[in-house]
């Protein structure tokens, strides 16, 4: 017994937004090689309009994720949210979507910060508060605008969505918690200091020693902890920097690519860093069968990895249409060239004001 | 287009951010923006109430001359809207392009940034309409 399965969720949701730059047009702009796409295993990646940002995305991903609940959202006492393109540097994002929800105001609400598993960070807690009786229910938002530095090869990924989750008893929930183990340490891989507009990575360190060291301990820490293996798994969700990792580092665990693709998303709407793997688990939530088992790892830059077993209630089936599927957000798509890209992702300075 | 002030705009989130509107209790209408006086009849017995995200587009108007501070969304589309509840609004449309717009057709409330106040200043958000994106239920 481990104080997570007293809760599960009890609602999920994601969004993309609709426009779509394809990988080649990047290839074009900036002179790369015609194979880079298809060694990152990547399409095309989808953009948010220039009315979107973190805010937007993630409310509408919560949104979905009220309406898979269906409670009032008064009950929810605890609202995360997971970002590294916060709109604002000081002044909650967590308090906009609360108050745009009707959630406020006795909510506990903040934002966090770690890369891309803030938002990660943000279900252990709610987990928490809810298995401790604190609060009844509590939700966690992964949500991004993603920033590369144009022309750097993080550019064909860096991509714009979010998904959100909300924690509850799990008497209500369509999946449950079975455990989760989290593994951290002090690693170089990625970082964005406070003034600049991109991010730096540190050539060498992206792959070995953060994504997959941190991701294989947490998974390693999870299955000790709970006595599992890849075989008791149906699906195996990763964090997605491209469309490559996750198919690698799960064939190092033991994962076969049937078990990792159906929450594979970034190939077709590119790395929307706290969205990423927590999109992966709400298509896989989207299509899941009750008694089936879902592994879901996302890592953060910085670095860290965490870990969860879920496993799928029967409650799943009559939640999955009572909002829009990943899949349909993936289908429903408008291609804009380079030139609207940039000007809806703010990459084209202008005087304002 | 008109800038919106922090004070009128923290006052009003209700109506910016959830679609509150208010409802007579007198003649029944209901109306948008939520204001102390029904238009419908002059009554003051009004309450506030959540208007429906989900309506169809009446008709709309298309503008190209825009002011400084607003011409990354141009052109600025406005739409008439009559939520499923029958009650009508103003507002802008957003996810789309003039040549994609049709009268009727269904269109949905998302929450965007509709102003921001230049590199240092704040960033508003409120409900715009965007034609309905496929899956879900109906609301
Ligand atoms: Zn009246």
């Amino acid at each position: 017994m481990h104080p997570e399965d007293k809760t599960g969720i009890v609602g999920w949701g994601a969004y993309v937004p609709r426009y779509r730059l394809k990988a080649e047009e990047i290839v074009r702009i900036w002179g790369f090689e015609k194979t880079v796409p298809k060694g990152l295993f990547i399409i095309e990646k989808a953009v948010g309009g220039s009315d979107e940002d973190a805010v937007t995305i993630g409310w509408e991903a919560a949104r979905n994720a009220l309406m898979r609940a269906e409670i009032d959202p008064k009950e929810i006492g605890a609202v995360f949210f997971g970002t590294e393109s916060k709109p604002y540097a000081v002044k909650p994002s967590a308090t906009i979507i609360a108050e745009a929800l009707g959630i406020t105001p006795v909510t506990m609400a903040s934002d966090m910060e770690f890369a891309c598993r803030a938002g990660s960070e943000g279900l252990r807690a709610s987990i928490g508060l809810v298995a401790s009786g604190m609060v009844k229910y509590a939700m966690t938002i992964g949500a991004d605008t993603a920033q590369a530095n144009p022309g750097d090869v993080l550019e064909f990924t860096a991509s714009s969505g979010g998904a959100a989750f909300i924690v509850g008893p799990r008497e209500e929930a369509a999946a449950y918690f079975e455990g989760s183990y989290t593994y951290v340490t002090d690693t170089p891989d990625f970082w964005r200091r406070a003034h600049s507009h991109y991010p730096l990575h540190g050539e060498g360190f992206t792959g070995e020693p953060a994504y997959f060291n941190h991701i294989i301990n947490s998974v390693k820490g999870l299955f000790n902890k709970l006595k599992l293996t890849p075989d008791d798994f149906d699906y195996a969700v990763f964090h997605q920097p491209n469309g490559k990792y996750p198919l690698r580092v799960g064939k190092r665990l033991g994962f076969p690519k049937e078990k990792i693709m159906p929450g594979l998303v970034t190939p077709w709407i590119g790395n929307t860093y706290n969205g990423s793997a927590l999109i992966g688990l709400a298509k896989v939530l989207d299509q899941a069968k009750p008694g089936q088992r879902i592994l879901v790892a996302p890592f953060g830059s910085g670095a860290g990895s965490d870990a969860y077993s879920i496993v799928v209630t029967e409650r799943v089936e009559e939640k999955q249409r009572l909002a829009p599927m990943v899949q349909e957000y993936i289908d429903d798509k408008v291609y804009i060239d380079y030139g609207l890209y940039a000007k809806y992702r703010g990459i084209i300075r202008r005087i304002t004001g | 287009m008109v800038r919106l002030s922090i004070s009128r705009h923290w006052r009003e989130k209700g109506a910016y951010y959830r679609l509150e509107g208010i409802e007579c209790l007198d003649c029944g209408k209901r109306s948008y923006p939520p204001a102390p006086v029904c238009p419908h009849c002059g009554s003051r017995n009004v309450r506030r109430v959540k208007l429906p995200r989900t309506g169809r587009l009446l008709s709309y108007t298309i503008t190209y001359s825009i002011p400084e501070g607003f011409r990354e969304y141009a052109p600025v589309m406005l739409g008439l809207i009559e939520l499923d509840d029958g009650t009508r609004l103003v507002s802008q449309l957003t996810d789309t392009k003039p040549e994609e717009l049709r009268e009727n057709m269904r269109v949905e409330a998302v929450l965007r940034r509709v102003q921001v106040d230049g590199e240092y200043g704040l960033i508003h958000y409120a409900l715009k309409f965007r034609p309905h994106r496929p899956g879900g239920r109906k609301e």
